[in-house]
């Protein structure tokens, strides 16, 4: 860091509102901050804390009917000229000649925040044209060398396709290109690395570091993830409802954070450090124990000729929680899919027991058999809102499976305020829908109806990824209370070894489609025997300033040590 | 691309003969056939035929086989020789007759197309981008009212104003002194002339739903994120707004080419009798009526092939102008 510190952006006193038919929602309620040239602030805070909105306003993008009401937007340009932006005409010319010039924005969703239709090319060269008038072969040539930058491979060709043939890592390095057109000195990135992979995400957080230092930009970071925030951050901004709970250097806040929320925050991500107390007591399942699950050489090959699941074979003991880890398209959820016969696997088997003592092979069970198994195998989905139908009340969509199985009148009633007890709904609100629900909330609608049938198994697809860290370790507590009130097994498919680390006896690393570790999760996180695990643990971020490491952490190409 | 393509021309082969089968079986559906309806004018006209002649005329048209081998014989005759029958009411070959109108339909149909779009677009899109505004009511009410008019009405209204106030010969798609001449410069001229009105008249009718479903897309695809993205790149308010949701928003639209086609021929037809346009609507109506089932049949086999084709040119230009369907 520079000794001599100098402003760039201040932000004093910002008040963004949103008229709605009750009245004015204040998303953004009297923000003050201030960004220093080169540096990296992040704002923290859960979904609905109005930090997105504080970023869009500084740009005066946020959405109608969102308008800023007050307070002052001051950028200071190294030529010692300043402007309030927020006095600025949002339509006018001057704002717009501030968008992308002088303070680029990447999001969180590259998918939808690009264009489905227009070659990424044309997308990151806009901003040259519009600003510079950049003619056609320069700005081409100009888009090659971004795209060079960003690290993406094959540049020649990249540049003319389009955003869905790319992975969320890349189109987010895309996303990232386009911010740098113009050398801006302030990047505001809203939650950029939220819907990546934790490998993905460690390489992207590289990425904006090593170009911050390389422009001397200044970094407006947002984030819900405080590991992140340890990671990268120099100052930190902690927002709650639309007003500045607490802010500071980062030691400070990590170290000695003032504010009750600001602490709560942080509890959230260092519980997910370890593995959960309730757990640290289990005995593992005893060694004797019949597997409730075995599952051997499966494989599944797509007609395209990928091979999505390659000889995968491991159990599941009685009452056991087993962890599927490794990053997307590493074959996971299709292999939890093929557990329920979702898909077919071509070959291999998955002898799943009854509580009767048979074994049944539920690769090619009949449809009679799978339709029994189905009601003791229960699967969660990850998407809290598209696995839940908009147009069927809760009480309904728990009813559902209990109502196929027979079950009416009274008894229903009286078994879905259970679960909805069970899960901690109020049986109150059984007769709303699912959108008055949080995404929290909505997930536990998802538990509810899987536990409806008294399941024996629960495969969970990545049930807590879309959920804000301090709403992850409260699932994971739940499921953990439910398998020991039910006597559940779970097979826990995630990207992120810290919630398996936190609630999985034993686990499963997959990477590209075959199990290349397992073991007792300890043991696997303590000890990783295969590169890619450590890979894998390395990514994660550390909830702890003095001690960043994922700049440091081990890599893994399998193409190197193949 | 071209496999894509010769796929949808396959496809399209059982869909004509389905057409084929079901236009040949509901011109049969009314009780008699074109004798009856032949005897039954004549009778009204105070003439009186003996028996043996309406015999000898049914072996003659054929129409005394069951229908089934009247229809091998139509299908195989248009398959093998480019032969439609013999309208008995012309008492012509079908394909002498069709030819020419078929093209001014098309022409007409094509024209309507390309009005209805160039008004409804605009108009779409500034309903959408003022939402519930005072200009977005009034587009909607009069796209409506458009709609919600019958099409004879709106024709005969025109043709009034027309004549009676500027002047303008009206019916027809050429003053008289042009309808037999050569093609030529001054032929074109007179067509424009006249073809706008009819093109007007019938692509009001349809421009309701176009504008409708502009305004839908556009609304959609205004929220998404992508807008916001080239918002913050800098970019002034209205080419983004063309650049980036309005292309998006004509994907959708580009796919309703496939039903408006049929839509705006059917809706022709009604306004081609007001307004005595020389097209297959007019034709088609005194075919029907007469129970000349060849002719009848024929047209609107060949109308079902029109529709077909341009559901066809819609998927390509989708695939053209969307690279998820044609890179997926």
């Amino acid at each position: 860091m520079s000794i001599m510190k100098s402003t760039i952006l201040e932000v004093q006193d910002l008040q963004t509102v949103f008229p709605t038919r009750t009245g004015v929602f204040k998303a953004v309620d009297g923000v003050s901050f201030a960004l220093n040239r080169g540096e990296t602030l992040c704002v923290v805070g859960e979904s609905g804390s109005g930090k997105s909105v504080t970023a869009r306003s500084i740009l005066q993008i946020v959405d109608k009917p969102g308008r800023i009401e007050g307070g002052s937007v001051l950028l200071t340009r190294a030529d010692g000229s300043t402007t309030d932006l927020a006095k600025l005409d949002p339509r006018g010319r001057e704002i717009r000649d501030v968008r992308g010039k002088e303070i680029a924005m990447i999001f969180q969703e590259p998918m939808s925040s690009l264009s489905p239709v227009h070659r990424i090319g044309t997308q990151i060269g806009e901003a040259l044209r519009i600003h510079f008038g950049t003619a056609k072969q320069e700005q081409r040539e100009r888009v090659l060398e971004l795209l060079r930058q960003v690290e993406i491979p094959r540049p020649e060709s990249a540049i003319d396709r389009y955003t869905f043939e790319f992975s969320g890592g890349m189109r987010q390095r895309v996303m990232i290109a386009m911010a740098l057109a113009c050398n801006p000195s302030v990047l505001i990135a809203d939650e950029p690395t939220t819907a990546l992979d934790v490998t993905t995400q460690a390489e992207i957080l590289d990425l904006i570091k090593k170009l911050q230092q390389s422009h001397g930009m200044a970094v407006l970071f947002i984030t819900h993830d405080m590991g992140v925030v340890a990671e990268i951050a120099d100052e930190v901004l902690v927002m709650y409802r639309g007003k500045v709970m607490e802010r500071g250097p980062v030691e400070r806040i990590f170290h000695a954070p003032q504010d009750a929320y600001t602490r709560r925050l942080i509890g959230s991500v260092v519980k997910l450090e370890k593995k959960a107390e309730v757990r640290l007591a289990r005995k593992p399942a005893p060694a004797g124990t019949l597997p409730l699950l075995d599952v051997r050489n499966l494989s599944l090959t797509f007609p395209s000729g990928l091979k999505a699941v390659d000889d995968v074979s491991l159990t599941v003991r009685p009452g056991e929680a087993l962890g599927i880890v490794g990053e997307s398209g590493s074959g996971k959820t299709t292999m939890g899919r093929c557990l329920l016969r979702i898909y077919d696997a071509q070959t291999g088997a998955i002898d799943y027991r009854r509580p009767d003592g048979d074994t049944v092979d539920i690769r090619t069970a009949n449809k009679a058999t799978l339709e029994k198994v189905r009601r003791e195998v229960r699967m969660i989905f990850q998407d809290p809102v598209g696995s839940l139908s908009p147009r069927k009340t809760v009480g309904d969509i728990i009813a559902e499976p209990l109502k196929i199985a027979g079950m009416k009148g009274r008894e229903l009633n009286d078994r879905v305020a259970d679960l909805m007890q069970q899960v901690g709904l109020e049986p109150a609100w059984r007769e709303r829908y699912p959108h008055a629900f949080s995404g929290g909330q909505r997930q536990r609608i998802g538990i509810a109806r899987a536990i409806a049938l008294k399941p024996r198994l629960i495969i969970a697809d990545e049930a807590t990824s879309a959920l804000d860290v301090s709403l992850r370790s409260q699932m994971l507590d739940l499921m953990m209370k439910l398998q020991d009130e039910l006597g559940l097994s779970y097979v826990f498919i995630s990207h992120d070894m810290s919630v398996i680390r936190y609630m999985c006896d034993r686990v499963a690393v997959m990477y590209r489609g075959k199990i290349v570790e397992v073991g007792e999760t300890d043991q696997v996180v303590n000890n990783p025997v295969h590169g890619y695990t450590r890979a894998l643990l390395s990514a994660i971020p550390h909830p702890d300033p003095r001690n960043r490491r994922i700049h440091n952490r081990f890599r893994y190409d399998s193409v190197r040590t193949v | 691309m071209i496999r894509f393509i010769a796929k949808r021309l396959v496809f399209a082969i059982p869909t004509l003969f389905a057409v084929s089968i079901i236009a040949f079986i509901i011109i049969q559906l009314p009780p008699g056939d074109y004798l009856t309806t032949l005897m039954a004018d004549w009778a009204s006209q105070g003439g009186a035929v003996e028996a043996g002649t309406v015999a000898a005329m049914r072996d003659r048209y054929g129409l005394d086989q069951p229908i089934y081998v009247q229809y091998f014989k139509w299908i195989t005759g248009i398959l093998m020789r480019g032969d439609f029958g013999i309208s008995f009411d012309f008492g012509k070959p079908v394909t002498e007759l069709i030819w020419n109108r078929l093209g001014f339909s098309l022409l007409l149909s094509v024209l309507t197309l390309c009005f209805v779009w160039a008004i409804a677009i605009p108009i779409g899109i500034l309903s959408a981008v003022r939402q519930y505004s005072i200009s977005d009511y009034t587009a909607t009410f009069l796209a409506f009212f458009f709609l919600a008019v019958p099409d004879f009405l709106m024709a005969l209204s025109a043709m009034y104003i027309m004549s009676a106030w500027f002047g303008q010969s009206v019916g027809g798609l050429f003053s008289p002194d042009y309808v037999d001449a050569p093609w030529g410069f001054g032929k074109l001229f007179d067509f424009a002339q006249h073809v706008w009105l009819p093109v007007v008249v019938i692509g009001l009718g349809s421009l309701a739903a176009l504008v409708r479903i502009m305004r839908a897309n556009l609304l959609d695809e205004l929220s998404k994120p992508y807008v916001t993205t080239a918002r913050a790149k800098g970019m002034s308010e209205l080419e983004l707004l063309l650049r980036y949701p309005v292309r998006l928003a004509l994907n959708p639209l580009i796919s309703t080419l496939g039903w408006i086609l049929p839509a705006v021929i059917s809706g022709e037809i009604i306004v081609s009798v007001v307004m005595s346009l020389p097209t297959t609507g007019p034709l088609l109506l005194r075919s029907l009526l007469a129970q000349d089932m060849y002719l009848a049949g024929s047209l609107i086999l060949l109308i079902s092939v029109l529709t077909i084709i341009g559901t066809l040119i819609s998927d390509i230009l989708l695939a053209i102008t969307d690279p998820r369907i044609r890179l997926q």
